[in-house]
């Protein structure tokens, strides 16, 4: 065993696990041998300090246990005298609940509980999604009891000796239902004469964003185009079910679950009618999530199971209970009317957006702001008028996915641009390119921009990418070109007053522990913490332990989504970082006799200045000399972000802390007897602001990429009458290894974020412009332009179809 | 394997069956249902194996079965029997050191949430043990089904990237997009098996 090095510069920087050993050099290898598809941009438009672990290809702390398969998932985790449960879940979309008999499942042996909604202190949660801006409060029971409003909505739940015997336990439950009309579409659902899915009604809030005049803007126009937009609902399709084991700690449920969102312990400790202090949450490193483990999943079911038996329960929900069940993207259903000038300037858009939130309200009032908010896209559009509803129906609830409402309606707005340029006759990137927002403009909301727009400097890049058009690979095959632009937020809406803490201690061996309550989602929200950590304080990795995700032991750090943990808790971790540093500057100036300012930290040590052969002083003698003269080590800072407020009246106010831009392009070939299109080239660039690690940045955009070229191409949640048709994965496509094409990255650094060190987050942008760049190459194609995802061969065939004036 | 009516459940019956697994042999008692997947990850504590689908579609439970990729979601315990079973496990080695598959994996990125990991890295080992043997002539092409085998494999060089996307069909991977699990199985191809040593 060799002592970890100590040196943090990049060429010996980077042990990546606690042991590391003389035979696993790679691992501790500098990174700059990687072949690196991107380069940054140059040039910076601000001068960012040189670093010596942030900007690096670093792959450590939990990753080298993902490789080994030795990290510990929520469902790997077992206790002595564990039960498994089972939940019972409805077989009708609608209906009334006449009786559930429990007594044939209870009396099974082996079995140790069968609970019904009757068994739950407070069964009932109200979401209140939007802050109270004035979404209708809607109870959702944690076990229905007198109706049913979707299936695959909880009944009951079952906890028995083996998984087996709770399966079949929740097959005897015999619930007597007596059906009710259902509703399921979202356009049915506004008829005066709709069944309710809801007493309180079937539209969740009504958004109106305004600014300007845009009849007279409309009228004015010297061209008005129109487009009518439908999406689907879709499936996350984490490769790691929902899952969770749950125990009694002397009297408090503990509940440790692959979570997005550990501050639910307050909700569970709501649903048990507990104090908050008697509930804890332990969040597993995720097998993924992508806004799908957000609300709630298994924690209320085991949680109870726990609470009335007094033994630990796991709860795996098996893989098509997930997808009949778990919540889902929103269908939106988008109608644009854009007017704009001869010289492709827009002078107004004219939005209306539904999205089906299906039986229960979970995110929806805040996913359909965020469309709402975004729906004009990265243009200056000086009247704007969006009006946006999501509205009850009896399919499958739709809650966060990767994107929350504001990559749906990149669809809308980016095949209006197209759409304007084909109207004007003018170039798709000039039209845009006279149109983009810039640092200092306004946006829909009535907000100022107060970052760089690097939006035009993506469009080149990824343009200049996609080189030389390929020819068709047969005769008669069309190959077409396109792209598109978008604007994402990061950070929750501003309202929330969002914060996040993060603990930071300086061991006295000179090693760092850092405890944040932050969850991890598999894009290394926890490792980026440590880069950060490492950067200020100059502690190798190898020398950082990061503790996330425990309500009990870890400061709030208030869950991971909103693409909002780079931006609060690499804040909070930076913060942290400066307040320990504040405590040691001192301390190592005296030791080291030279002012403050001068000092350098890097590999271990603290220098009296940049030069390798300074005088220095090791972290450890440094911690020890803070520590004789009683100078504190650890310490716990909050961020806050940036508060403000929107005003639901008006439709003015503000929205986001800020936003990531960026710009897909694509080539595809279609085959008009078939319809099939096939994805040649694809590349994908976003301004970063600046890349923490830019294996982890190049990661994010090829995979949320590949998200949204199955988004484009392929899957689909298909309901009939609130009936899935796509319960298995054989029956959902997402894409595998054959199907597209690698995703070329063009990295931005603008060096403008908000983020820690001038980043801006990246972890949902590069789900938004796939489907309109997907859409505009069909169109370049074609001539036909698609309007309805997914872009299956059938539906570009009808589309061909039509073109031709076939029957 | 022997049966009895016994095990900690009334009534239900179980077998004992004798697995052999990254090469020591192990019992079990299970019932005839019991999925190798259950066996092996609940009874053996073989973590690395993960219920994904239980279709048998997105390869999170592979293991290798004598030497080929396997859904253990899709094979029943007592149908192991007699046959070598690998997991991840085995590539860490007595010395629990990363094999140069998985550091090629860490190096390149090639894991996000991690959850596939285990079994897109034991794809890749299965490609990269037949490209040996190939090269090698160490085992005859017969010796394997032919549905396993790459679109032809050819000639003496390492598997294309078209190849290797062949392979990893059977493993979803919903994080990472590919890209960066394609490089680091051409990376470590291309080294050959001592390469990052």
């Amino acid at each position: 065993m060799t002592s970890p090095p100590t040196e943090a510069v990049p060429t010996e920087a980077v042990p990546t696990e606690t042991q590391p050993t003389e035979t696993q050099p790679t691992e501790t290898q500098p990174t700059e041998t990687q072949p690196t598809k991107t380069q940054p941009t140059e040039p910076r438009l601000a001068p960012v300090a040189p670093m010596r672990v942030v900007g690096q290809r670093v792959s450590h702390h939990d990753f080298v246990d993902k490789v080994k398969g030795s990290l510990h998932y929520a469902a790997d985790w077992q206790l002595p005298g564990m039960l498994y449960g089972r939940v019972v879940r409805s077989l009708v979309p609608s209906a009334r609940i006449v009786s559930i008999d429990t007594a044939q499942a209870q009396a099974m042996r082996g079995v140790a509980a069968v609970l019904t909604g009757a068994d739950v202190p407070r069964n009932s949660l109200v979401e209140r999604a939007s802050g109270g801006l004035g979404e209708l409060l809607v109870p959702m029971p944690i076990l229905a009891a007198d109706r049913v409003r979707y299936v695959g909505e909880p009944v009951a739940v079952v906890a028995a000796v083996t998984q087996q015997i709770a399966d079949e336990a929740a097959e005897l439950v015999a619930v007597e239902y007596e059906e009710l009309p259902g509703l399921f579409d979202m356009e049915a659902a506004l008829e005066p004469d709709a069944p309710r899915v809801h007493d309180e009604g079937n539209v969740l809030v009504n958004w109106h964003i305004a600014r300007g005049d845009v009849d007279a803007a409309m009228a004015a126009a010297d061209v008005v185009v129109e487009g009518t937009y439908r999406t689907q609902h879709v499936e996350h399709a984490y490769l790691e079910p929902e899952a969770g084991v749950g125990w009694m700690d002397h009297d408090v449920v503990t509940v440790r679950a692959s979570t997005q969102v550990i501050e639910h312990a307050a909700e569970i400790a709501e649903i048990l009618d507990l104090p908050a202090n008697k509930v804890r949450v332990i969040a597993a490193y995720m097998g993924g999530g992508f806004g799908g483990k957000e609300d709630m999943t298994v924690e209320p079911f085991i949680a109870l199971l726990v609470w009335k038996t007094g033994r630990p329960v796991r709860m795996i929900w098996d893989r098509q209970e997930s997808m009949l069940a778990s919540t889902k993207r929103h269908p939106f259903l988008m109608r644009y009317r854009t007017g704009a000038r001869d010289d492709g300037r827009i002078v107004a858009q004219d939005i209306d957006l539904l999205g089906d939130a299906g039986a229960y309200p979970y995110l929806s009032a805040r996913i359909l702001f965020a469309g709402a908010a975004l729906s004009c896209g990265p243009y200056q559009v000086p009247n704007v008028r969006v009006r946006a509803r999501p509205v009850f129906t009896n399919n499958v609830p739709t809650s966060a996915f990767r994107g929350f409402g504001a990559m749906q309606v990149t669809f809308g707005y980016e095949s209006q641009m197209d759409r304007v340029a084909a109207a004007l006759g003018l170039d798709r990137g000039e039209v845009r390119r006279r149109n983009f927002l810039r640092k200092g403009d306004l946006i829909p909301t009535g907000e100022t921009l107060d970052t760089v727009v690097a939006v035009d400097e993506t469009l080149r890049r990824a343009l200049a990418a996609l080189g030389e058009p390929s020819p068709p690979s047969a005769p008669g095959r069309l190959v077409g070109r396109g792209f598109a632009c978008n604007m994402q937020p990061y950070g929750r809406t501003i309202w929330f007053r969002d914060r996040a803490s993060a603990w930071l201690t300086l061991q006295a061996d000179g090693t760092l522990l850092i405890r944040s309550g932050v969850t991890d989602l598999g894009a290394g929200q926890a490792a980026s913490l440590c880069q950060i950590a490492s950067e200020m304080l100059g502690v190798p990795l190898g020398d950082i332990s990061v503790y996330i995700g425990d309500t009990a032991l870890t400061p709030p750090a208030g869950g991971t989504f909103a693409t909002r943990q780079l931006y609060m808790s690499g804040n909070a971790v930076l913060n942290a970082a400066r307040d320990l540093r504040a405590n040691l500057d001192p301390v190592a100036a005296d030791l080291l006799g030279c002012p403050a300012g001068e000092l350098n930290y890097s590999g271990g040590l603290v220098r009296a200045g940049d030069s390798a052969d300074a005088k220095g002083v090791s972290l450890a003698e440094l911690a020890r000399a803070c520590d004789a003269q009683a100078v504190e080590l650890s310490c716990l800072s909050t961020w806050r972000a940036q508060a403000g407020t929107f005003d639901p009246a008006t439709g003015q106010g503000g929205s986001f802390p800020d936003y990531t831009y960026g710009t897909h392009a694509a080539e595809v070939e279609v085959d008009p007897e078939t319809g099939e299109v096939r994805v040649l080239r694809y590349v994908a660039s976003h301004d970063v602001g600046a890349a923490i690690n830019p294996m982890r940045v190049e990661g994010q955009i090829q995979g949320g990429a590949m998200q949204g070229l199955g988004y484009a191409l392929t899957e689909e949640i298909v309901l009939e009458d609130g009936l899935t048709a796509s319960s298995l994965f054989s029956s959902y496509f997402i894409p595998t290894s054959l199907d597209m094409p690698d995703v070329q990255v063009e990295i931005v650094e603008s060096g403008e974020g908000k983020g820690p060190l001038n980043a801006r987050g990246i972890g949902e942008p590069p789900l938004g412009p796939v489907a309109p760049a997907i859409a505009s190459a069909i169109a370049d194609a074609t001539g036909c332009r698609p309007t309805r995802l997914p872009m299956t061969a059938e539906r570009i065939l009808a589309l061909l179809d039509e073109q031709a004036g076939r029957p | 394997m022997s049966a009895e009516q016994n095990g900690s459940e009334p009534g239900r019956s179980r077998a004992l069956v004798t697995l052999t697994v990254n090469g020591a042999e192990r019992e079990a008692w299970v019932e005839p249902g019991d999925l190798l997947l259950d066996v092996l990850h609940d009874e053996f504590g073989l973590g690395e194996v993960r219920y994904g689908c239980g279709e048998g579609v997105c390869g999170t439970c592979t293991v290798l079965v004598d030497g080929e990729p396997v859904s253990a979601c899709l094979m029943l315990a007592v149908q192991a029997e007699g046959h070598a079973v690998t997991t991840l496990s085995a590539l860490s080695g007595a010395r629990d050191e990363l094999h140069p598959l998985q550091q090629a994996f860490l190096r390149l990125g090639g894991s996000q949430c991690g959850f596939c990991t285990p079994g897109v890295i034991l794809t890749a080992y299965a490609l990269a043990q037949r490209f040996e043997a190939r090269g090698s002539e160490a085992r005859a092409p017969e010796a394997r089904a032919p549905e396993a085998r790459a679109p032809e494999a050819r000639g003496s060089g390492a598997p294309t990237r078209d190849e290797i996307r062949y392979e990893l069909v059977g493993n979803l991977c919903r994080c990472t997009g590919y890209t960066k699990i394609l490089d680091a199985i051409e990376s470590y191809l291309a080294e050959g098996p001592e390469g990052s040593r």
